[in-house]
């Protein structure tokens, strides 16, 4: 049984201009230990979709599901005393900008040791040593000294790996990462990704990766789920994915990117994503893809084997990068 | 000519859809609103919806009880005063005296305010030091009392009196304009406009200033109603309005000795500045809600 | 040959840091000798991490800030020498910058047209009529549609800003422009855009370009020069297919190991770097790369390279210099 499985997530927020859909029936699911990408741009509502899940969405937000298990319990049902039980402890979440998740009126120790606390009882100075422990796990050296910085006081891969300790404090089954290397400088992303994996291999933790950066998943994911405008496009294991994509947006977006150039102009996709105003009949990619037909353009298509597309590519016209 | 007016016109009307939507999320700041605009038109049309002259003595009909009561009568709804005079038609003209007294007292501690503290924020050394450190000193005075000082200087009287209260507001809106344009001057859209040139005139009030007025607007709206308040508070001790001026203040104040023979004629002008202010504060808070960006909404 | 329109020779920039009453002012070195020539047409891309410069040397060359020594002209005027306030404007004109962040780069309460305008207003005395007229030719270069003007920036998307920003630093027809991370805040699919409508409008427009970034994927792509700095000092510096292929310095070889790519087939040997970018405010002595160096060796400690040229580029390394590597 899988870990994590979601069926037919929906999630609508309230605005002035009529109700906007952030995510439209996605699927998705997650086995322990394993390493799934999440992929996406803007209005893609990858992060929407991880909110929702973690109940951590504005009042304006009205979410639905067919299922929403993890572990076997419904999320779905859950009251917030209960989800606040596994919040945190069993499913935790990294995000992006780390100078601001942390608080910065509380040192690191505290607000590690506080978490601690949430979940175990008991006096915070009792979890001094764990935290400690935590904070070498994460790579942070001195870390004993480092209990009494304040957030200010550390950079932002510090801060990152700060995070990072915190969410694993309570040894989570999944942990879930939104964009948590967009905000670093590359030398200090590549050693946040390394960590992570480190220390998934270690805990036997399932890891969920939210990124729009097809680089970074190449080089982490087991497993990948791509989004389009709230929906879910394509899912396929990695490998095959960068080899031969299948679907004509997750084709496109690769080609986009710079390294897959022919020549002085990149490949780009044109147009741009559609919002609440101008969402297309039929696909919601069809007015900007190259292969799109009548039938693309009046009819949305259906799932079959994890993709969404009328006409799955079968020779995909993927450039492919040019070994060193 | 500009690419088409009708194109402004629609994104006019839809900035005004989105700010109703999250403003009238609130039932309360809706409630408030229908209540000031109602006020409003009843200061507008004084003249007219008032059944009598304000300043008429009708000594026959002195200390006559609310129309509902033994001894009322319809023609005074709300009772009379101790000379007679009709106290729904004093109220009625007094709310235009509130709220002018409220936005006078607005405009003035709003303007002088937003000036300084722009300056202040944007050039900062000594001029700023100067002008928060004056500021400062405006504070630490309690409020009501620098005004009946600053009165008993100029001389009693409602113009007097709304100056000295404009002069009390005015360091709150300093401090908040101050603290926008800090936090403004460092992004990317002024150093954008100061590197083709802008002067710092054109930085500080054609590029900051606007990014600054929605607390302002808010803080605006808040001091509205205190200054009814502190109006009547000043009138009240006779340092305002003066008799016969039918501010509301002043009709508690000159009726004080009645207060337990014929208490309607306090307690009507009392609940007129209680449901006016209430409604103004309601108004502002829908307004803070509905103006603050940094709420997250999707 | 086309014109040299940038030469800058020696750039240092220090801040006053104070720390505390009675304590002397520490020296944030926040710019360490920055050298190099743009000529029109081309792009130099200056590449770094946080607390490279890069940012600061930015602002010398859009003149926000003055260099503490070294020499910059641009098109040919000195910087440091001029007050002629004419010359000053004139100068103005040559250079403009696109910020990183595309929405705070534009001012949330003015419409598009006026944001675009406003160099007009300030600068010319063209009627509002010609003044509409231009910014119009100019949304139409950049490819936005004529019922923009009207609009305020919260109504677009990433992307779209990102033009008004491009639109509004071409409007007085720079001849270099200075794009700060001008891609990083967007998508990819976005990114390709807009690089797109960059080289072209470099072509066409026949503009010099100093592309600041972090993203070496796009720099490869974009770049005919590169500049890799580090705390503040450049380390390596030359044509941009020379050092893609053959980096020397230790520093720029870890930058490229760390850029992930798409490309799963080749197994590429990571160069991992420990530790943390060191404070501009505390820096090693000797070589700042030297804590973090795999090659690091006593010398580095002491005393601080200088840039050496080797080959086709230049490179600042002992290791380099001894014959280490």
């Amino acid at each position: 049984m899988a870990l994590l499985e979601i069926t037919n997530l929906t999630v609508e927020f309230a605005t002035a201009t009529g109700s906007l859909r952030a995510v439209d029936g996605i699927n998705l699911s997650v086995d322990e230990r394993e390493i799934l990408a999440i992929v996406g741009e803007s209005g893609s509502g990858k992060s929407v979709a991880m909110l929702a899940l973690m109940g951590l969405l504005p009042w304006t937000a009205k979410v639905s599901a067919d299922s929403m298990l993890f572990d076997g319990q419904d999320l779905l049902g859950m009251n917030d005393k209960q989800r606040r039980k596994i919040i945190g402890k069993d499913i935790s979440m990294i995000f992006q900008e780390p100078m601001t998740s942390l608080n910065p009126c509380f040192t690191v120790g505290y607000q590690i040791t506080e978490v601690l606390c949430q979940h175990f009882g008991g006096k915070r100075r009792s979890y001094n040593n764990r935290a400690i422990e935590l904070l070498n796990q994460v790579g942070i050296p001195a870390a004993e000294s480092r209990l009494n910085s304040y957030p200010h006081q550390l950079s932002g891969g510090m801060c990152q790996r700060v995070m990072i300790a915190m969410m694993i404090a309570c040894q989570p089954k999944l942990l879930i990462a939104d964009e948590p290397t967009t905000a670093l400088d590359v030398t200090i992303q590549a050693q946040i990704l390394e960590l992570l994996i480190e220390l998934q291999k270690n805990h036997g933790m399932a890891l969920v990766l939210i990124t729009h950066d097809m680089a970074v998943v190449a080089e982490t994911a087991e497993r990948v789920v791509v989004l389009y405008a709230g929906q879910q496009v394509e899912q396929r294991k990695a490998e095959k994915l960068f080899k031969n994509p299948k679907h004509p947006y997750s084709e496109a977006l690769l080609n986009a990117l710079p390294e897959r150039a022919q020549d002085k102009l990149l490949n780009a996709i044109p147009g741009v994503v559609p919002g609440q105003m101008d969402r297309p009949q039929g696909c919601l990619f069809s007015p900007r893809c190259s292969y799109a037909q009548e039938v693309c353009r009046q009819e949305p298509p259906k799932l079959k084997d994890g993709i969404l597309c009328h006409f799955p590519l079968s020779q995909p016209k993927a450039i492919s990068v040019e070994s060193e | 000519m500009n690419p088409s007016a009708a194109s402004s016109k629609s994104t006019l009307k839809q900035q005004w859809q989105e700010f109703w939507f999250y403003f009238s999320v609130s039932k309360t700041a809706v409630a408030g609103l229908v209540f000031l605009v109602l006020v409003v038109l009843m200061a507008l049309f004084a003249d007219v919806i008032s059944p009598h002259e304000p300043a008429e003595q009708y000594r026959q009909f002195a200390k006559l009880p609310p129309a509902w009561k033994e001894g009322g009568q319809m023609q005074f709804f709300l009772g009379t005063d101790y000379a007679g005079r009709d106290m729904l038609s004093r109220i009625i003209h007094g709310s235009r005296l509130s709220l002018l007294a409220g936005a006078i007292v607005v405009v003035l501690s709003l303007s002088v305010g937003v000036f300084l503290g722009l300056v202040a924020g944007y050039r900062g050394g000594w001029l700023e030091t100067t002008i928060m450190r004056v500021m400062d000193t405006i504070m630490a005075v309690p409020g009501l009392l620098l005004a009946l000082v600053l009165v008993a200087i100029l001389g009693p009287g409602l113009l007097n009196a709304m100056v000295a209260i404009a002069i009390t507001y005015t360091p709150y809106f300093v401090r908040l304009t101050r603290a926008s344009t800090l936090s403004e001057l460092n992004r990317d859209y002024v150093t954008a406009s100061k590197m083709t040139g802008a002067s710092s005139t054109r930085l500080m009030f054609v590029s900051i200033l606007p990014n600054c007025m929605a607390p302002v607007i808010v803080q605006g709206t808040l001091s509205f109603s205190t200054a009814i308040l502190d109006t009547a508070a000043l009138g009240f001790l006779g340092m305002g309005a003066q008799a016969p001026t039918p501010e509301w203040g002043t009709l508690i104040a000159e009726n004080r000795d009645l207060i337990l023979n014929a208490p309607w004629t306090v307690t009507f002008p009392g609940i007129a500045i209680l449901l006016a202010v209430l409604a103004i504060n309601l108004v502002g808070d829908g307004l803070r809600d509905a103006l603050d960006p940094k709420l997250k909404r999707s | 040959m086309s014109e040299q329109l940038i030469n800058a020779r020696d750039l240092h920039k220090y801040y006053s840091i104070k720390s505390g009453y009675l304590q002397p002012s520490k020296n944030l070195k926040a710019l360490a000798g920055a050298s190099f020539e743009l000529y029109a047409g081309k792009t130099l891309a200056v590449v770094g991490e946080s607390g490279c410069g890069k940012s600061t040397l930015a602002r010398l060359l859009t003149m926000i800030e003055q260099p503490t020594s070294g020499q910059l002209s641009i098109d040919g005027i000195d910087v440091a020498i001029t007050t002629d306030k004419s010359i000053k404007k004139q100068l103005r004109q040559s250079i403009q910058m696109v910020f990183q962040d595309p929405f705070g780069s534009l001012n949330p309460r003015q419409k598009i047209g006026n944001i675009i305008q406003e160099p007009l207003i300030i600068n010319t005395d063209l009627s509002t009529n010609e003044r509409h007229q231009k910014v119009l030719e100019m949304m139409e270069l950049v490819g936005l549609r004529k019922e923009h003007f009207q609009r305020y920036p919260h109504m677009f998307s990433g992307g779209q800003r990102q033009r008004v920003a491009i639109a509004r630093a071409l409007i007085l027809k720079p001849k270099v422009v200075v794009l700060d991370e001008p891609v990083s805040a967007l998508d990819v699919s976005i990114q390709a855009q807009v690089i797109n409508l960059l080289i072209e409008l470099q072509q066409e427009l026949g503009l010099a370009y100093v592309f600041i970034s972090h993203d070496l994927s796009v720099v490869r792509h974009i770049a005919d020069e590169i500049l890799v700095m580090y705390l503040g000092k450049p380390v390596e510096q030359g044509p941009s297919e020379v050092i893609f292929n053959n980096p020397k310095h230790p520093y720029t070889q870890a930058l490229l190991s760390a850029t992930p790519s798409t490309n799963i087939n080749t197994k590429r040997q990571r160069i991992k770097l420990i530790g943390e970018l060191p404070s501009p405010i505390n820096p090693p002595t000797g070589c700042a790369f030297n804590p973090r160096c795999q090659h690091a060796h006593k010398s580095c400690k002491i005393s601080e390279p200088i840039m050496e040229t080797y080959g086709e580029s230049q490179a600042a390394c002992l290791a380099l210099d001894e014959g280490r590597i």
